[in-house]
């Protein structure tokens, strides 16, 4: 297939929670961009019935969170949990923040594909991306 | 079906998501199609037309859907016409379009909305820019909005000056203030899409909308295909490419590629 003709993946990326902190999700949000992809921005405060209700309108493959809020352990699953109810545990979820290394162990565990922690290299994020959507 | 147009940063979304409000509480099902531009160089794109429109995200009968323009020029998308389609077949009572932040070429929404919205606001620049951007001969519904700023009464004043020189219509654009980060205004922004829609079916033109739509959409989508089989063949055909560097001939390159069989 010719290049120009292959689909963008399309990643939601959003706020969860009572969290004002955004300059992050926007740095990160303009990285995918700058590497080819098509972020869809929802803002601040959501709910995860709210992302992943954008995810399903918006046909995304990817949902990128970001707490600074310390609610990552209650927030990040609710939105795996949000998926399973909706049937689209096909939309790959991962997520940034202030998030201590145990606790990211269990957030795997419970189905967060990934979490970057402040001071990852930008290139970091889109190489796991590339490595998950190699067609991208 | 509108489709709300206008420069960056003027208030589009905004717009829309009143008005989205407004169809709510009359009880209609509404569907946005929102676009925003694509990077011409990485083909990514961050679009944010959702952020304004949250207050929304759980009513089940709004659907909104962003969509990178691609690459395409027009301020849309070329998917756009078939999402409106599909969105109608889906039973939605109304379908909005918003497009990019426009500048000075991308009329494609007037050709593809059955009324198009042209939003303003004041101290965007002299009425100069305006009649360059061609909005005067697209818009059949005018919006100032952030008309509690400065410039207002000037915007309007230009915009009813430059009606007046224009050729008479049949359709005389109403001028309509608002404030949409207030909702202010926009019933009356969508009494007058209803009362151009009520012209359209009226006199003769909703037919002739349809009629020239699917004629402009199959020379869309050939030039498309057209631009897809040129790519592909420079790529399968080396000679092909090599000839076309050495002559710098990409005119009859092109007509001989099309001439091509399939």
């Amino acid at each position: 297939m010719p290049k120009t003709a292959t689909k963008p993946v399309r990643i939601v990326v959003a706020k969860v929670g009572l969290d004002g902190h955004d300059r992050g999700v926007k740095v990160v949000a303009r990285a995918l961009r700058d590497a080819g992809y098509e972020v869809i921005y929802t803002g601040l405060r959501q709910t995860p019935e709210m992302v992943v209700d954008a995810a399903l309108q918006e046909d995304a493959q990817v949902i990128g969170l970001s707490i600074h809020s310390g609610a990552h352990m209650t927030l990040f699953p609710a939105v795996v949990d949000e998926l399973k109810r909706r049937k689209a545990t096909d939309i790959v979820v991962f997520g940034g923040g202030i998030i201590p290394d145990d606790d990211i162990a269990v957030l795997r565990k419970k189905g967060v594909a990934a979490i970057f922690t402040p001071g990852t290299p930008l290139q970091e994020i889109v190489d796991w991306l590339r490595k998950r959507f190699p067609e991208s | 079906m509108a489709g709300f147009t206008g420069a960056p940063g003027t208030g589009k979304s905004t717009l829309v998501d009143a008005v989205i409000a407004l169809l709510r509480k009359q009880g209609s099902s509404v569907a946005v199609l929102a676009t925003d531009p694509n990077s011409p160089f990485t083909g990514g794109a961050i679009m944010g037309d959702r952020i304004r429109m949250q207050r929304h995200a759980l009513d089940g009968k709004v659907y909104i859907r962003s969509m990178g323009a691609r690459g395409h020029l027009g301020g849309l998308s070329l998917a756009t016409r078939e999402a409106i389609r599909l969105l109608g077949g889906f039973g939605f009572d109304q379908v909005i379009l918003e497009t990019v932040g426009v500048g000075q070429s991308e009329l494609e929404v007037a050709a593809v909305a059955d009324t198009t919205v042209v939003v303003l606001t004041p101290n965007l620049g002299d009425s100069v820019q305006m009649i360059k951007a061609g909005i005067l001969e697209i818009a059949d519904v005018f919006v100032v909005n952030k008309a509690d700023i400065d410039g207002y009464a000037r915007v309007v004043a230009e915009l009813r000056t430059m009606m007046n020189m224009a050729p008479k219509r049949e359709w005389r654009p109403p001028i309509i203030p608002t404030i949409a980060s207030r909702g202010e205004g926009v019933d009356k922004v969508w009494d007058a899409v209803l009362g151009h829609r009520k012209h359209l079916a009226t006199s003769g033109k909703a037919q002739e909308l349809v009629e020239r739509r699917l004629r402009d959409e199959t020379a869309e989508v050939a030039a498309e295909l057209a631009r897809e089989r040129a790519r592909r063949a420079l790529e399968d055909d080396p000679a092909l490419a090599e000839r076309l560097l050495n002559d710098g001939t990409p005119y009859r390159t092109a007509e001989e590629i099309l001439d091509r069989k399939g």
